[in-house]
């Protein structure tokens, strides 16, 4: 069990982020790359947030170290099952430091540094997955 | 605006769409913000000033923030005030007036809206990042704030127990505060052994959820001049905001570093010249992080300035928040920086509890909206005693 939350509700999805969910949805973590500057980031916005160039798709590798995370215990929203949940920023090998949950240990195990890999937990709707990090192979 | 300084409309772009199912309003802002800057031959980094309005309701609050996150902005400058559709018209005075008191040199100003293609017409969809993105993975103010406390800890060592020492100065002074919510002074173990709430930080980390409301009055040098009232000068005042950039976050950093030097050039002294702070103490690492931004110690060294009773008034070198602050005293309607300027007001006209009243001759008071984890506002003013 990766994540005792699934599916996960589906998040707002908009025609700037569909390709990001859908890609998801196949294994796969799509971070922005410049072709002007060579920026590469997330969230994925179609301009690029340096020097307003139309950014192009780039597949991650899902490798990542924990840069920060705090833990819930109680969480309105979330299922009693699943906590404590782990909230955190990671930064992918790309560069980019992403909003995710670490997950697949427990909280106590997480530390900043730890390398993490990225994984896709399912939602409702078949297109679309929500990316998550869980501790990397040895 | 007679013999006022002259200020000009540089670029204007109108978006060519009129139906637009493939973009996000988001996106609409950047392709005419692109267009303007096209028009007017300037770069994207020529931008230090931002004005904008029409979000939904649930976003309001934070415009600027999440705007200047979006599109990428490093502004010294942002207003959001909305007249409806009339805006617009409105942002250009008001950009025209912040030229000319210097704050900014261009300032952008943007419209968009999809209200033919987006799912309730005539509404205004209009999704930001911060649903998918965020919320998803359990983004609340509480873990916003934890993992830039997280960060600072690993970074430079900084402990749970510095940060309870801002507590425990906040609860010496709410003692004194009759109308504060939690009068009883805490210690360093107090707050170290309170439950775990978005771990590093723990319940009385947090500052207090207030029913309330404050209100000031600005006055011109005549009006003033007819006062009995003792008055408080405005000598400087800065804004910023901090953002993902992104992507490259840091997370030990607050906007304060570009408030407060703003704000202290402004009023032609440094923080050295301050003899009392209030600062916005959402959560303890709010403030700790503020402290070494606004130049109060070095970077990193927060947790040792903080030790000690630096900040008890009235015998701490630095003493904020005299109050009790948002942590003991107030945080009426979620929202600090009105008792911040309030009780920096008080300190100066020696009004503040007789047990905290501090000798001041200059006062800061700084504010930080939004969150530290994603993206904030930093606003420093420093204040100073009519006859000092
Ligand atoms: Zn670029």
């Amino acid at each position: 069990m990766i994540d005792a939350w699934e599916p996960r509700p589906v998040p707002t999805v908009t025609p700037e982020t569909e390709p990001f969910w859908s890609a998801a949805a196949d294994g796969r973590f799509l971070v922005r790359e410049c072709p002007d500057c060579g920026l590469v980031y997330h969230y994925p916005s179609a301009l690029c947030p340096d020097c307003f160039a139309d950014a192009e798709w780039r597949e991650a590798t899902g490798a990542a170290t924990v840069y920060s995370f705090a833990i819930h215990r109680h969480l309105e929203f979330w299922p009693d099952d699943d906590l404590p949940a782990v909230f955190a920023y990671v930064e992918l090998e790309e560069g980019p430091r992403v909003i995710t949950n670490v997950v697949g240990c427990p909280a106590e195990d997480v530390e900043v540094g730890m390398a993490v890999d990225a994984r896709f937990v399912p939602t409702a709707t078949d297109d679309v997955a929500v990316p998550v990090f869980v501790p990397a192979d040895d | 605006m007679v013999d006022s300084e002259p200020v000009f409309i540089a670029g204007a772009y109108e978006h060519p769409t009129r139906e637009a199912p493939d973009k996000s309003t988001m996106q609409l802002h950047a392709e005419v913000a692109r267009g303007a800057l096209a028009d007017a031959g300037l770069a994207k980094d020529d931008v230090d000033g931002y004005f904008t309005a029409g979000m939904p309701w649930y976003e309001r609050g934070l415009t600027p923030l999440i705007m200047a996150d979006y599109l990428g902005l490093d502004v010294s400058h942002a207003g959001t005030t909305d007249w409806g559709g009339s805006s617009y018209v409105g942002h250009v005075g008001h950009a025209a007036d912040a030229i000319r008191e210097g704050r900014c040199d261009v300032a952008l100003i943007t419209l968009a809206g999809r209200p033919r293609s987006g799912k309730n017409a005539g509404g205004d969809e209009f999704h930001t990042y911060q649903d998918a993105f965020e919320v998803t993975y359990g983004a609340t103010t509480l873990s916003k704030y934890a993992v830039a406390a997280q960060r600072h800890m690993h970074e430079y060592g900084t402990t749970r127990e510095q940060l309870a020492e801002i507590r425990v100065a906040a609860s010496h002074h709410a003692q004194y505060n009759e109308h504060a919510l939690f009068r009883d002074p805490v210690t360093v173990e107090d707050v170290v052994e309170s439950r775990p709430v978005a771990d590093p930080l723990h319940l009385l980390d947090c500052c207090v959820v207030t029913d309330g409301g404050g209100a000031l009055l600005v006055v011109s040098e005549d009006v003033r001049a007819e006062l009995e009232r003792d008055c408080v000068e405005v000598l400087g005042y800065g804004e910023a905001i901090g953002h993902r950039e992104g992507g490259r976050i840091d997370l030990t950093h607050t906007a304060a570093r570009e408030s407060g030097p703003r704000a202290f050039e402004d009023a032609g002294i440094g923080p050295d010249d301050v003899d009392y702070a209030s600062i916005y103490d959402s959560f303890t690492i709010t403030v700790l992080q503020t402290l070494e931004d606004l130049g109060f110690c070095e970077k990193g060294e927060g947790g040792s300035f903080v030790e000690g009773g630096t900040l008890q008034a009235p015998d701490g070198d630095l003493p904020f928040n005299t109050d009790g602050g948002g942590l003991c005293s107030n945080h009426p309607g979620n929202r600090g920086g009105m008792t911040k300027v309030i009780e920096a007001v008080r300190q100066l006209r020696g009004e503040a509890n007789d047990e905290v009243q501090v000798d001041a001759d200059v006062a800061i008071a700084h504010g930080t909206g939004g969150s530290l984890g994603t993206r904030h506002g930093s606003i420093t003013a420093v204040l100073g005693r009519e006859d000092r």
